[in-house]
């Protein structure tokens, strides 16, 4: 009898550590930014972990700390993530330090194809280096800078009236930046239903990326270029070329006209805020917001409206790209179901329930589908700014170049310190200097 | 009859060697066992990261280029940081910065520390209430003042309309390069005043009350006893306090970056949080290492001084 019971407990004990073993192998965890478009992922995962058993676990962080937090973790070789959803400028860090997998042979034998993918999304998040076939990660939450505006407010009789008088054309969505300048001098300090209003919301923040991002989303439409596109990291004349100081000074500008009080270091978050409490007429912010707007009580449904990033004086119109791509951790101890995980998200039935959960597919199939434009108020506007994306650097000393130019851009914008000329002046002095030490110069 | 144990036992003679043999370790040597688990701990976490980071910084290593390779660069990590203007300005700013927190904070405090050591009724509770500020967490306290700051809802720029009647939207204090440096010294002011006012009532509390008494009895005025008394007998306390919190502000981050992120521009980027930038943003690891210590040196030399000053103080 008592030998019966010590079988069946080993046998107990056996099963039980077989299963653990089991399952802590078929855990993977997921690293990302902790923002909406993380929630939906989640509610999409359920369905991987349903089909294949595989757990899936995340680690999110907030944006002004997630480069911070994951980068560590990339450089120091750490060992929890299995799947990074990186921002896209990572990539050719990741590539060139091997902290990502080459994705190359497992798209050929899964028959993904990155031609199914919207072309900017492909260079932006998955090649390195770029316009070369060689792909790190999976185009995987499209997003790009544009604008969303006070739809109920634009179109008031009185406002419009008032508009129309002062300055000659209908108040309507702003296609040029001139238009957006004046919108937003029409309605800073405005008193709106006993409150007061400002303009719009821009990009200011100095610690990570935000003012960047702002400036960089109305230089490109001004003639700004990162290099002589003939001769690679030649920037002379072109990063502070006429055009980029113009540009640079419409920002500055439109922050000194147009945005509410105490805006020196607002981003996202900032932004966000701003437009759901009825503070601006006009917000600068990436797409992914867009779904909370349009659900917002205070600024859901008919209230907001969305528009494209305007032209530049010269009729050129580009949009600073955001977004991310999903790739495999060169570190993980679970890359097969890492890649697993990648094939299943590819799906084209996986990617058109990722847009309706709230997540911006990059698939054509999913875009380019008759009812995608109708199937949301904010859809083609998405549509048409990713037409026109432009990135930042994603060289691998892209963190140090991207510091380089917050700190000119807020001393310039913000601070008030010296001229647009000497900052762009300054930032490709700093830059140069950067590609000299990387040996690229 | 004999009994003989089912279980052999120990042999006597052997434990006493055992115990013969630890007796006979000399006292240093039991000294040395009990110190040594704390030394090798703090080798472990002191002294060989100490090590290490003077031997990065004698080196171009960048941890976000781990196959790249690492060259002997000598001094001249050193030389770029010590020629570097933005490094200066963010001493600068620093310098701003600790010279009028611990201005302020001594002058608060102790004022404070005076007036709560009369007795009077209420008293513990004004101690309390007066301590509650450093009992929170920076992060919290520089998230909650960019709210009081806030042009237009924030109470610190009512505060100042309701007294001086400007527009509270008008004027931005941590957006403002003027207004910034100051907005940070009022915030870490108001957090750690209650510190230094608690060094500074236990100097006050430890002066014997029989020397007031002797005092009185000579005619001392209490502006004379207070100069010849109260300060002298509190200033090591004074000295104490103005050590603690110049290492902590010398080293500023968590409280500075969430008010301000070191903006607007660079105004308030003290040397922590450039520092940071250099290591963790854009991983110059050589050169951080250099700035580093750099840094140590500095605060270590001028705490070693100030130590010795207040010695002297004290010894008097």
């Amino acid at each position: 009898m008592r030998r019966g019971i010590f079988r069946a407990a080993v046998l107990a004990a056996a099963a039980m550590l077989a299963s653990t073993g089991l399952a802590k192998a078929k855990d993977l965890t997921l690293c990302w930014a902790a923002w909406d478009p993380a929630n939906a992922l989640v509610e999409l995962s359920k369905d991987f972990t349903a089909q294949t058993g595989v757990n899936m676990k995340f680690e999110f962080v907030p944006w002004t700390s997630f480069a911070d937090r994951f980068l560590n973790e990339l450089n120091s070789g750490g060992h929890l993530c299995d799947l990074m959803i990186g921002d896209s400028q990572w990539i050719g860090g990741a590539a060139e330090n091997r902290q990502y997998v080459k994705l190359n042979d497992f798209f050929d034998k899964n028959s993904i194809k990155m031609d199914d993918f919207i072309p900017a999304t492909v260079v932006g998040y998955s090649e390195w280096p770029k316009n070369t076939p060689n792909y790190w990660a999976l185009p995987a939450m499209g997003d790009v800078v544009a604008w969303t505006y006070r739809k109920d407010w634009f179109s008031r009789p009185e406002l419009q009236a008032e508009f129309k008088a002062k300055y000659g054309w209908d108040l309507a969505p702003p296609t040029t930046f001139d238009q957006l300048k004046q919108i937003g001098e029409f309605f800073q300090g405005r008193e709106i239903d006993g409150k007061k209003v400002y303009g719009a919301s821009i990009y200011t923040e100095r610690g990570s990326e935000g003012i960047t991002m702002g400036a960089m989303d109305v230089l490109y439409s001004f003639g700004f270029k990162y290099e002589n596109p003939d001769k690679p990291y030649d920037m002379q004349g072109f990063v502070n070329s006429a055009g980029a100081v113009k540009g640079l000074e419409f920002y500055k500008a439109l922050y000194d006209c147009c945005t509410p009080p105490g805006s020196s270091n607002g981003y996202m978050t900032e932004g966000i805020d701003a437009f759901k409490s009825g503070q601006v007429a006009m917000q600068m912010n990436f797409t992914f917001t867009w779904p909370g707007f349009n659900t917002d009580a205070n600024v859901g449904g008919d209230k907001t409206g969305y528009f494209v990033n305007p032209k530049g004086p010269d009729g050129e119109q580009f949009a600073q790209l955001g977004g991310q791509g999903i790739s495999v951790v060169a570190n993980s101890e679970n890359k097969d179901e890492a890649l697993q995980y990648i094939k299943w998200f590819a799906q084209s039935k996986v990617q058109a329930n990722w847009w309706k959960l709230g997540g911006y597919s990059c698939l054509k199939s999913v875009v380019d589908d008759p009812g995608f434009v109708s199937s949301q108020p904010y859809a083609e506007a998405f549509l048409n700014s990713m037409a026109i994306v432009k990135d930042f650097w994603a060289e691998p000393s892209y963190a140090t170049l991207l510091q380089q130019s917050q700190a000119r851009f807020h001393d310039y914008v913000v601070a008030g310190q010296g001229t647009a000329k000497e900052a762009l002046d300054g930032l490709l002095k700093d830059w140069t200097a950067t590609f000299k030490e990387d040996g690229k110069l | 009859m004999t009994f003989e144990p089912r279980h052999p036992v120990a042999d006597p003679s052997q434990k006493q060697t055992f115990r013969h043999r630890l007796s006979g370790l000399s006292d240093r040597t039991i000294a040395w066992i009990f110190v040594a688990p704390s030394i090798a701990l703090l080798l472990a976490i002191n002294i060989f990261p100490l090590i290490w980071t003077i031997r990065l910084s004698l080196t171009n290593f960048r941890t976000n280029r781990p196959y790249a390779p690492v060259k002997w660069v000598g001094l001249q990590n050193y030389r770029d940081v010590l020629s570097d203007v933005g490094v200066w300005h963010s001493m600068l700013a620093t310098a701003h910065f600790l010279f009028w927190t611990l201005f302020f904070q001594v002058l608060i405090g102790f004022t404070l520390a005076y007036l709560i050591n009369k007795k009077f009724r209420g008293n513990d509770l004004w101690t309390t209430i007066i301590v509650l500020p450093m009992m929170l967490s920076p992060a919290v306290v520089g998230n909650f003042w960019t709210f009081l700051y806030q042009p237009q809802i924030g109470l610190f720029n009512y505060f100042i309309a309701f007294f001086t009647g400007i527009d509270p939207s008008s004027f931005s204090m941590i957006g403002d390069v003027s207004l910034a440096p100051w907005a940070i010294v009022i915030v870490d002011t108001w957090m750690w005043t209650p510190f230094v006012m608690l060094i500074c009532l236990a100097g006050l509390r430890a002066i014997p009350e029989s020397i007031y008494e002797a005092a009185e009895c000579d005619r001392a005025s209490r502006w004379r006893q207070f100069w010849t008394i109260t300060i002298p007998m509190v200033l090591p306390f004074l000295m104490l306090a103005v050590l603690f919190r110049g290492i902590e502000n010398f080293k500023m981050f968590d409280l500075v970056v969430q008010l301000t992120g070191g903006g607007p521009g660079d105004t308030t980027q003290l040397t922590s949080i450039n520092l940071k930038r250099e290591a963790f943003e854009k991983w110059h690891t050589g050169y951080a290492s250099a700035y580093a210590v750099i840094l140590f040196v500095t605060v270590f030399g001028l705490a070693s001084i100030y130590v010795k000053a207040l010695n002297k103080v004290k010894d008097r």
